[in-house]
């Protein structure tokens, strides 16, 4: 998907979106952490949210995923809306989320990581796990989940507790085990941050591939390098807002960027 | 000090109803806590709605079995009215909800205007009739090896206890090797985690509880119909902590667990009971000690013992060591 054509105001609109938020708004006793206008997601692209730390960037990805909610706003996926939607119904949707902070299941095994991922799943209820013959389904589970270790080069930790992992690998099982419940899109809050650089390269053609599955990739990175390499669309953000979009190229020149994040290194 | 008499009385409790109706109990603590990480401080009133709810019924005319489906019932009512609004809220409001309601439950049936009901402070007695009615033993036999021997009306009662610890322990170890199990471990380990992957984690939660909170029950009403007898005094909060240091002796979170934990609790109790009580019987302490003092000893040497094998062995019996030493993110 080319976002060539798409002009590069903050608030613009896409070709065909599967995120549209308007006039979303999150307040932290007088401070606007999330005051967001109009802001759209193109389908099938990987979009980078940057913007200096305290942003909001990730009071956005809890609302927008329901583990936080609104004060004023609403917010759709696929044209329904999400305002109010419990966190768990938001995935089965299909937007998946991970957490700046690693979420490892750590006395899971990896292999039990991800296949707890897996939706629709028999055996997985209460009813289900007693009367119902679950072992086929379970079995296909696993040797999706084994694929999927493998693509991602964990293969040979299957059987290791998360809890005994690295924190690069970490946050590469968190990825992998969000791609089980098949999302149509991903959000992605910081998952290079504390990734040792050869794991950083496999984890971007990870995201690529993603892309390349159909999904859309919606992206938390500090790392303007990173943000230029696999970025279709940029958002910065910052106090909240949306000051800025556009291509990678056309966000690295914007003075209004540049200004945003010397603005706020200079107040400390 | 006759050694072999405190021996083969610890020996005779590890295995007799107590220890089956405990055991039974701790297999759903440990569903909850062990597996869910669920803070149920109130296991002794799971117990106690389980023995009552039974007891109520056939002491106001309703069949013995009738009175069993009752007891279940009311567990599985309480499940849902401690579980339903605390749920959704941090652990910690579970476990202050729990222990509460549980005290408060023990005060009401045992206060003056619920005696119409429950008969206040006396209790309610023979209502098992029927249960005896089928004990193919004879009732006042004994039954055992030398001086290691089981009334028959004890045995009945062991037999039908240890079968309900063995049914109840299939279940769990089906359920947890179920991709359920999986869940509610995953779940234990981080709720956010499972909301994020579409789990319903208050459903899960809620299962769990009234589960375990259904053994509670079970539990409960064996051990009033042992006791033909049922008094509120049963069930003080230090039962639901007996229990956790069962589950935590023989390893939270493991199928096995439970039952060795029971047993070693049974055993280790009565052991130094029949040690305090004879040695403060012989004068060992001169006037330190009368009986009563001996018996608080008692509980102090317990605590003593159960923290010594703490220590040699920190996960319990079955737990795993690389599970414990998991430091989670
Ligand atoms: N639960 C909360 N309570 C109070 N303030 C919060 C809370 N969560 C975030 N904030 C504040 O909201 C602002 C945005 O935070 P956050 O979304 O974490 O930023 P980012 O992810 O862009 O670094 C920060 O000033 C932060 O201190
Ligand atoms: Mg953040």
């Amino acid at each position: 998907m080319t976002t060539n054509t798409i002009a590069a105001e903050p608030g613009v609109a896409k070709p065909d979106p599967i995120l549209v938020v308007d006039g979303l708004q999150r307040t932290f006793g007088g401070l606007h952490a999330v005051d967001v206008d109009h802001l759209e997601i193109q389908r099938n692209t990987i979009t980078s949210l940057i913007g200096p730390n305290g942003a909001g960037k990730t009071t956005l990805f809890n609302l927008l995923t329901g583990f936080d909610e609104v004060d004023a706003g609403t917010f759709s996926l696929n044209g329904e809306s999400l305002v109010g939607v419990p966190s768990y119904r938001v995935a089965r949707r299909g937007m998946v989320r991970t957490f700046q902070l690693t979420k490892s299941l750590g006395r899971l095994t990896v292999l039990e990581n991800m296949m707890f991922g897996a939706p629709d799943n028999p055996g997985e209820s209460l009813s289900g796990a007693m009367f119902r013959r679950w072992r086929s389904a379970e079995a296909d589970i696993e040797a999706r989940s084994r694929e999927l270790l493998e693509r991602f080069g964990m293969d040979h930790m299957s059987s290791e507790y998360a809890g005994s992992l690295s924190g690069g690998q970490r946050k590469l099982l968190e990825m992998a085990r969000s791609l089980m419940v098949e999302p149509d899109i991903v959000m992605l809050d910081e998952p290079m941050a504390g990734v040792n650089p050869v794991l950083t390269q496999s984890l971007l053609e990870h995201i690529k591939a993603l892309r390349d599955d159909g999904r859309t990739v919606v992206f938390v990175e500090h790392d303007m390098d990173v943000v230029q390499e696999i970025s279709d669309w940029v958002i910065v953000l910052a106090e909240g807002q949306v000051i800025a979009e556009g291509r990678p190229e056309q966000i690295a020149s914007n003075p209004i960027v540049i200004d945003a994040y010397l603005g706020t290194q200079s107040n400390g | 000090m006759d050694w072999t008499e405190i021996l083969i009385d610890a020996a005779t409790a590890s295995i007799g109803p107590v220890a089956a109706a405990y055991a039974l109990a701790a297999i759903g603590l440990n569903l909850q806590f062990g597996y869910s990480g669920l803070l149920n401080f109130g296991q002794a009133g799971f117990m106690l709605v389980g023995g009552y709810g039974a007891a109520i019924t056939v002491e106001h005319g309703g069949s013995f079995w009738l009175g069993i489906l009752v007891g279940i019932a009311a567990s599985v009512v309480l499940g849902l009215i401690l579980g339903g609004p605390t749920l959704r809220l941090r652990a910690d409001y579970l476990a202050i909800v729990t222990i509460s309601a549980a005290e408060i439950l023990r005060l009401i049936v045992r206060s003056g205007w619920a005696e119409p009901l429950t008969n206040g402070v006396f209790g309610i007695q023979g209502f098992a009739n029927p249960f005896f009615d089928l004990n193919p033993l004879a009732t006042a036999g004994r039954y055992g090896w030398g001086d290691f021997t089981f009334q028959g009306r004890q045995l009945w009662v062991m037999i039908v206890g240890w079968s309900l610890v063995g049914l109840a322990t299939l279940l769990l170890w089906k359920l947890i090797a179920s991709p359920w199990g999986r869940a509610i471990r995953a779940i234990r380990e981080d709720e956010d985690a499972a909301r994020a992957l579409g789990k319903n984690v208050f459903g899960y939660k809620l299962q769990s509880l009234i589960l375990g909170g259904a053994l509670g029950g079970a539990a409960g009403m064996l051990l009033a119909v042992e006791q033909q007898n049922i008094v509120s005094d049963s069930f003080l909060p230090q039962l639901t902590f007996f229990l956790y240091v069962i589950v935590i002796l023989g390893g939270a979170g493991t199928i096995l667990g439970p039952i060795f934990g029971a047993i070693v609790f049974r055993f280790l109790f009565q052991f130094f009971d029949g040690f305090m009580a004879q040695s403060q019987a012989e004068g060992w302490y001169g006037d330190l000690l009368d009986a009563t003092d001996a018996q608080q000893i008692k509980l102090v040497l317990v605590g003593a013992g159960l923290m010594a094998l703490m220590v040699f062995r920190p996960q319990g019996a079955f737990g795993n060591r690389e599970e414990l030493l998991i430091d989670d993110n």
